[in-house]
């Protein structure tokens, strides 16, 4: 059974990946989780410098899913490099590091130094958290954001890119395509959903931050939509995500078009949830006689609706 | 390291109409819980609650000598709470655990106090018995509403814990909170060594500590915030704590705590 996935020069023993964000830096998880059995372990957000995050309440539980603003509290790069990495090397983790900026020049700067540390795998460039003011998402928003951030990376970097889009536009298949023009080895989609809830008896948000990101099985239907369009529009692989909970829903990103998936909400309900997925999977390919998991990439059959129906 | 139990639900017990104790078979988590680690909750498999909710380990039920399981004091509130309130025996409740850092207990000659406000009781049942089993001299200063929210009091003096009871209606101990039994002990505990234990409303937490400070006792308080994972991983759960240069910084409850030495702490 070959469940392996090509990323750029990056080979994943299997498609499943952590979220960043939704595992801390890894090592929290190293003794619930074999860190080495995941594909890829993804890095909470890394600015150059620390950030404190946004004061609490940072997280909302809304119908199958959460909001979250946190404010990407982080311990900056050099920090991540020192007390973080080592520890995820012995461990045998696949690292992609996602990296945040507020300007080009940051995110330049952030993938040289990553380029240069041991035991970086590849590098998630986060263009779409909607939960800080400076940066980031505006370039996510736009054509000339994505393509200027994707290509000025790509240029001092050997790693494998893979910008992490939102799905906070009109369009996002468009700005995958941007993306790919640019020189991606890779999409990954979604970020979370900006949405907001309120407490009727005080008539005040439920989170600190007012607003926040929606994650979790809520989002799911939207995020494989989004991933089925992308498919048409890209070439390059596809790191799909929202909402993920059971190995059906990594099948069902995969045969809307994603080539890899990332867990995230789910792993905060579930911690152990890594082991079933893979199970899952693999039970999968033995019922269909699936040799090779990539094979049913992209392979969502809308031709057949009518044939699909008279047979059954 | 935490482990996963599908627990069956051993029995329920009401205690009011909003209170309950219920006694769930995770042994594995009983036995490896320390007094002040918690556990993360949910009720059934559904994306309603999603999270799971964090809850003090309340007893380690042993028969025989042999552990059985655990309970959970709840206090019925919002979904999850509501959820434990209703279950029944046989009722499966899943339970990852024992997770965060525990009290650190203290040997005669000092003194233990533990502060409980409410459903803050919690952590106290097993942090009382092992303080007892130390031979610590060990008081509970705990206050509620009114004395029929005041729970398990025969538990804990049978097992050779002081009481000291405070409610806000007068019916049990002293009218008002449980800071004024708390302070008129503090001021007259002369010289005696005496660690401050305490769970409950934030402000309550914020009135302890500063109360021990001033009185130049350390105190433990255990905090709870809102969580998403109790593994570290979310970083809902922060907490201002005060660096050595003067400021502050967010510190996860989970992995950091949910027992912090209140001089640490900056109350936001």
């Amino acid at each position: 059974m070959d469940l392996s996935v090509q990323i750029g020069s990056l080979r994943l023993a299997n498609p499943l990946m952590a979220a960043s964000g939704c595992f801390g830096y890894g090592v929290e998880y190293a003794d619930a989780v074999d860190l080495a059995s995941l594909g890829a372990v993804v890095s909470k957000g890394l600015f150059i410098k620390e950030r404190s995050g946004h004061p609490p309440q940072r997280i909302v539980e809304t119908p199958s899913g959460m909001l979250n603003a946190i404010g990407l509290q982080g311990i900056g790069v050099h920090r991540y490099i020192k007390e973080k990495l080592p520890e995820l090397r012995r461990l045998g983790a696949t690292n992609v590091i996602n990296i945040c900026g507020s300007t080009l020049d940051e995110y330049v700067e952030l993938a040289r130094i990553l380029s240069d540390a041991e035991g970086v795998h590849a590098l998630e460039i986060n263009i779409s958290c909607p939960n800080i003011k400076e940066g980031g998402i505006t370039f996510g928003c736009s054509l000339h954001g994505t393509f200027d951030v994707v290509s000025a990376i790509k240029k001092v970097t050997h790693l494998p890119v893979i910008p992490k889009l939102t799905p906070n536009v009109t369009d996002v298949a468009s700005i995958a395509k941007s993306a790919e023009d640019a020189g991606a080895d890779a999409v990954s989609l979604v970020n979370t959903f900006l949405a907001m809830a309120i407490d009727v008896h005080t008539r005040r948000p439920k989170l600190t931050n007012i607003v926040g990101g929606l994650s979790g099985p809520a989002i799911r239907p939207i995020a494989v939509r989004m991933v089925y369009e992308c498919r048409r529009a890209v070439k390059i692989p596809i790191v799909g995500m929202g909402g993920i909970a059971t190995a059906d829903d990594v099948l069902e990103f995969m045969i809307a078009g994603a080539n890899a998936v990332q867990v995230g909400t789910m792993n905060f309900v579930d911690p152990f949830i890594w082991t079933k997925l893979m199970d899952g999977i693999r039970d999968y390919m033995t019922k269909h006689a699936i040799a090779r998991l990539q094979d049913i990439v992209g392979t969502v059959d809308t031709s057949a609706r009518e044939k699909a129906w008279i047979s059954s | 390291m935490p482990v996963d139990v599908e627990a069956r639900v051993i029995s329920n017990t009401r205690l009011s109409p909003d209170y309950n104790v219920i006694a769930l078979a995770a042994p594995e988590i009983a036995d490896a819980a320390a007094p002040g680690q918690f556990v993360m909750v949910k009720p059934g498999r559904g994306g309603d609650p999603l999270l799971r909710r964090p809850f003090s380990v309340f007893e380690v039920l042993r028969v025989n000598g042999r552990v059985e399981g655990l309970s959970l004091l709840s206090k019925r509130i919002g979904i999850t709470t509501a959820m434990l309130f209703d279950a029944v025996e046989g009722d499966t409740v899943s339970c990852l655990g024992p997770l965060g850092k525990p009290f650190e207990l203290v040997e005669s000659p000092a003194q233990a106090w533990m502060v409980a406000g409410g459903v803050g009781l919690a952590p106290f049942a097993t942090l009382g018995e092992a303080l007892v089993a130390r031979g610590t001299p060990t008081t509970l200063f705990y206050g509620a509403r009114s004395g029929k929210e005041l729970f398990y009091l025969d538990w804990f003096t049978s097992r050779g814990i002081t009481l000291q009871l405070a409610t806000e209606d007068g019916s049990n101990g002293d009218r008002g909170r449980i800071t004024v039994p708390l302070e008129r002990a503090l001021q007259q505990a002369g010289s005696a060594d005496v660690m401050v234990y305490a769970c409950g409303p934030e402000p309550m937490l914020e009135a302890v500590a500063h109360l021990s400070e001033r009185y130049g006792r350390p105190s433990q308080v255990s905090v709870e915030r809102v969580m998403g994972c109790g593994m570290g991983g979310c970083y809902s759960c922060v907490i201002p704590v005060k660096d050595a240069g003067g400021g502050q910084h967010y510190v996860r409850s989970c992995i950091g705590g949910p027992v912090f030495k209140g001089a640490d702490l900056v109350w936001d």
